[in-house]
Formats: C-alpha cells, sequence, structure tokens
C-alpha cells in the first residue's frame, strides 16, 4: 500500500494536469496525451536517444573531472590547516555565483559547442564537492585520527587509510547533491551554448513553431533521468563499509 | 630471586619525571598536573586513578605521545618520548575501532609492514585470543560495545607493542560486561606479558586489576598515593584484604563508606 503512494500522486497530478489542458483558451499548452504523442515522436526521429545520449556525455565528462580534482583538493586543504585558510574565502566568494551567470565566460573560452557546457557542469559539482571534503575533512573523529598515528601511519597512508574512508558517508552525500545540481545546470547551458541534448530540445520547440508538446516532453525526460541518478548514486549509500555514517 | 635471597627490581619501562601541564586559557592558564614523578617497572600493571576531570588522561596523553608536558620528561626504556610510537598502543573507549573496516581489518590495520602470511597469522592469533571467532568479517556497527572492546585491544595486541596505554576503556560498557571484560583483561595479560598504565576512576577496577594504584587529587592533579595491590590473580573480591584495600582508596579518594 505504502508503495502504492508515489504512483497515485503522479496519477492525481497527470489528471490535473489533464483537466487544466482541457479548461485553457489559448489552445498552446498540451495535454498528458499530446506529451506522450510528442515522446513516441521524438522517438521515431531519432532525436530522443540522441538528445538524452548528448545531455549525459556532458554531465559525466563535467561531473567526472569534478570528482577527481575536487575531493582530493578538498581533503588536501581540510587536512593542511593552512590551505584551508588561504583558500577558503576564495571559495566562499565563488559559490554564490550561479553557474548560468559563467555561461558568456563560457562561451567566451571554448565557443559554443560541448566543452563551454561541460566547463559550467563542472564549475557547477567543483565548488560544493570541494567545500564539501574539506568540511569531511574536520569531521572525522579526533580518536580515529589518532589510533592511526600511534600505529605509525606516514601522512599519505593516513590520508588514504583513514581520513578518505571517515569522510567517505559525507563525501557520498556530497556526491548526490552536486550530481544533481549538475543535471540541473546542463539543461540550462543547452539553451544556450550547444545545438543538441535535452534543454536544446525544449529551447528550440518553442522556437520552431511553439511545439509545446515536445517542450513538455523535454521536461518530462529532465525529470526521469534526475530520478534515475538520484537512485543510482543512493545505492552507494547502501555499501555495507559505509553503513555506519548513516545512523544504520 | 637474586643472589643471596635479595629480589633483584625488575627495570623501569616508562619513567615520568617532574611533568607538569598546564593549558592556556583566555585568563590565567589552567594549570592540570603538577609535578608528577612515577616509575612503571616492565611488565606492571598500573592503574591511574583518580575523579573525572582531574587530568589523569592528560597524563596517559603525554606518555602516550600525543600531548607536549609543558614542563618534564617521560623517558621509555630511557628513550624520550616525542610522539606517538607503534611500541606503544592506546586503546580508547569504543570509539577507536573503524567502522569501515571489518573485525579483520581492523585487526589487520597496524600490521601493513608484514608479509601477507604473518599478517594472516597474526590476524587469527589474536581474534582468537580476544573471543571473536566467527565475526572476522562483520563490520564494527554489528558488535556489541564488550565485543567493539575486544576488537580493540586486539588491534593494540596484533602490532606486539610492549606497552599499552588504555584510557577508561571499559568506561561505556554495562557493568555486567565490565565485569567480564576485566578477567578478560587479565586472562589476556598472562597470554601476552606488557607493561599496561590504565586510567579509571572506577575505585573496584582498580584494585582488581592493577599491581600498583596511583591515586590523583582533584585539579591541578598530582599523586596523592601510590597503593600496592600485592594481592594474586584471581582475587577473591569479597576477601578482607579485597574490601580494606578498596576502603584505603575510597579514603584517600575522599568519598565516604556509606550511602
Amino acid at each position: 500500500m505504502k508503495r502504492l503512494l508515489p504512483f497515485s500522486a503522479v496519477a492525481a497530478l497527470v489528471a490535473v494536469w489533464f483537466l487544466a489542458a482541457h479548461r485553457q483558451t489559448s489552445g498552446l499548452f498540451p495535454d498528458p496525451a499530446q506529451v506522450l504523442l510528442g515522446l513516441v515522436e521524438l522517438f521515431r526521429r531519432g532525436l530522443l536517444a540522441k538528445y538524452v545520449v548528448a545531455s549525459l556525455y556532458r554531465v559525466s565528462w563535467g561531473y567526472l573531472l569534478a570528482v577527481v580534482t575536487a575531493i582530493p583538493i578538498g581533503l588536501l586543504l581540510g587536512w593542511y590547516r593552512r590551505g584551508e585558510q588561504a583558500l577558503n574565502p576564495l571559495l566562499q566568494l565563488l559559490r554564490p555565483i550561479s553557474p548560468l551567470a559563467w555561461i558568456p565566460i563560457g562561451i567566451l573560452w571554448f565557443g559554443v559547442g560541448d566543452m563551454a557546457a561541460i566547463f559550467l557542469i563542472f564549475l557547477a559539482s567543483f565548488l560544493p564537492l570541494t567545500v564539501a571534503s574539506m568540511n569531511a575533512v574536520r569531521n572525522v573523529p579526533p580518536t580515529l585520527l589518532r589510533a592511526g598515528r600511534n600505529f605509525g601511519l606516514s601522512n599519505r597512508r593516513l590520508l588514504t587509510g583513514v581520513i578518505l574512508p571517515a569522510s567517505l558517508p559525507q563525501l557520498i552525500v556530497a556526491l548526490r547533491i552536486s550530481l544533481g545540481v549538475a543535471w540541473l545546470v546542463v539543461v540550462a547551458a543547452e539553451m544556450i551554448a550547444v545545438n543538441s541534448g535535452l534543454g536544446f530540445l525544449i529551447v528550440d520547440a518553442r522556437n520552431a513553431g511553439n511545439r509545446y508538446d515536445l517542450v513538455v516532453a523535454g521536461m518530462v525526460m529532465i525529470g526521469l533521468i534526475g530520478l534515475v541518478l538520484d537512485v543510482s548514486i543512493r545505492q552507494l549509500e547502501k555499501m555495507k563499509a559505509l553503513k555506519w555514517g548513516y545512523g544504520a | 630471586m637474586g643472589v643471596r635471597g635479595v629480589t633483584v627490581p625488575a627495570p623501569s619501562k616508562v619513567v615520568i619525571q617532574a611533568v607538569s601541564m598546564r593549558f592556556p586559557t583566555d585568563g590565567p592558564p589552567t594549570e592540570v598536573l603538577t609535578s608528577i614523578d612515577l616509575d612503571v617497572k616492565d611488565g606492571e600493571f598500573v592503574c591511574i586513578l583518580g575523579p573525572s576531570g582531574c587530568g589523569k588522561s592528560t597524563l596517559l596523553n603525554i606518555v602516550g605521545g600525543f600531548l607536549k608536558a609543558t614542563s618534564g620528561n617521560v623517558l621509555i626504556d630511557g628513550q624520550p618520548v616525542t610522539g606517538p610510537d607503534p611500541r606503544r598502543i592506546f586503546v580508547f573507549q569504543e570509539r577507536g575501532v573503524f567502522p569501515w573496516l571489518t573485525v579483520e581489518g581492523n585487526v589487520a590495520f597496524g600490521l601493513f609492514r608484514l608479509s601477507t602470511a604473518e599478517r594472516a597469522e597474526r590476524i587469527a592469533h589474536y581474534v582468537k585470543l580476544v573471543g571473536l571467532s566467527g565475526f572476522e568479517n562483520a563490520y564494527p556497527q554489528e558488535l556489541s560495545g564488550g565485543m567493539k572492546q575486544r576488537l580493540e585491544v586486539a588491534r593494540a595486541l596484533a602490532v606486539n607493542p610492549d606497552v599499552l596505554f588504555l584510557d577508561e576503556p571499559f568506561g561505556a560498557l554495562d557493568s555486567i560486561t565490565r565485569l567480564v571484560m576485566r578477567s578478560e583483561l587479565l586472562r589476556i595479560r598472562r597470554a601476552e606479558k606488557k607493561t599496561i598504565l590504565f586510567v579509571t576512576h572506577d575505585i573496584d577496577e582498580s584494585v582488581q586489576l592493577a599491581d600498583r594504584v596511583v591515586v590523583m587529587s582533584t585539579r591541578p592533579a598530582a599523586i596523592r598515593r601510590i597503593v600496592d595491590i600485592e594481592m594474586p590473580h584471581p582475587r577473591d573480591l569479597s576477601s578482607p584484604r579485597y574490601i580494606e584495600l578498596r576502603d584505603l582508596l575510597l579514603e584517600e579518594i575522599g568519598l565516604a563508606h556509606k550511602i
């Protein structure tokens, strides 16, 4: 019964949407069936797979680049207090700047294309991940650090053998949140900086003759893929070696 | 026994010389330890007994190399202590085990310099010694408090240290588990002769375990008295001598005999 609750909420939304679409006067807003047909049309024209792949490609590159740089940098900054003291104000200054504000700079540096979008996604995930990794190190229980030191670990071993694993539960939460942000940003970046992807689909469908059925079809796909990404990354939290960090 | 019936004293293992500790504060620095002198023999079990917050843990941290004394020296085997060292392992209250490692992984933690075969042998030996056989692949969150404490002791013993520092190791356990753990610790000590410095605020614990009890005063802590517990193990907890020693310590700590 409990498992059915989310589905009934979706069903209710579709019903309200259906009613609203049939009471409008402009006739531009599509009803659920038209959106479904829109999706079928996109699929037949081969655009659905193409755009989804294009968006995922950009997110993967931007996000992975951020993960492999931000986590080591954040851990080192958290570990070497001096580094944190030097760079934290700069990070805090850059963080409130929305990644979207970087779009003109991204286009200036990388031109209109994949690189600009990847750059924006990288920026959007890099800063929160760095800050989260830095904080995660600071929250490592001192007893564990002392135990590590007591067994004669070198700094490098201490970093990989104690600090990284002790930070992992917090890092995984940060990974999940920043993946969500990356997915939000790719759509926005595609509206401006490229000519493929789900974000482009939405802008293009509107510009090319008010195809609001395709606009909403794009939105539905964005939501579904975001959900799949979140569910997948949540699987990491279920790892047995990590469970201690989630009060389980 | 030495020549002509004269007892040869065991050599000193840990020598604490005039150790004082002051922590800086906004006002005048807080004095925590004043001029502590203590000589711990090789293989001796010494309990440092004192009221909560008296600074006995600070003393243990200085001896363990985690804190630097404001003045005075600590010598182990004649060498000044400059930092933590794998030859002497600190055992914390159960929170010291690594939650992301299994029982085996925790015991193996300090053994990274050994060959795989030697490591496996040590793991098997110490897991068995502390009575955790069958739990090799369990994670700490699947263990009880007492089992986590056993695990930490196994991890410490596995690197074959000469000295163990135990900082109220059984403080977080329920009273029944605590009693079991004490006799376990004595059993393990018979198997592995180590010098042990054990910090506690529990008078019974000190009389049950120690060869000598060092009674500390309240802050700033100084040594009030050192009491020899010359009773052989296993100790009878209702023997007149046990009660006499316990009452002596109660009085020394400044507590009444009645509640």
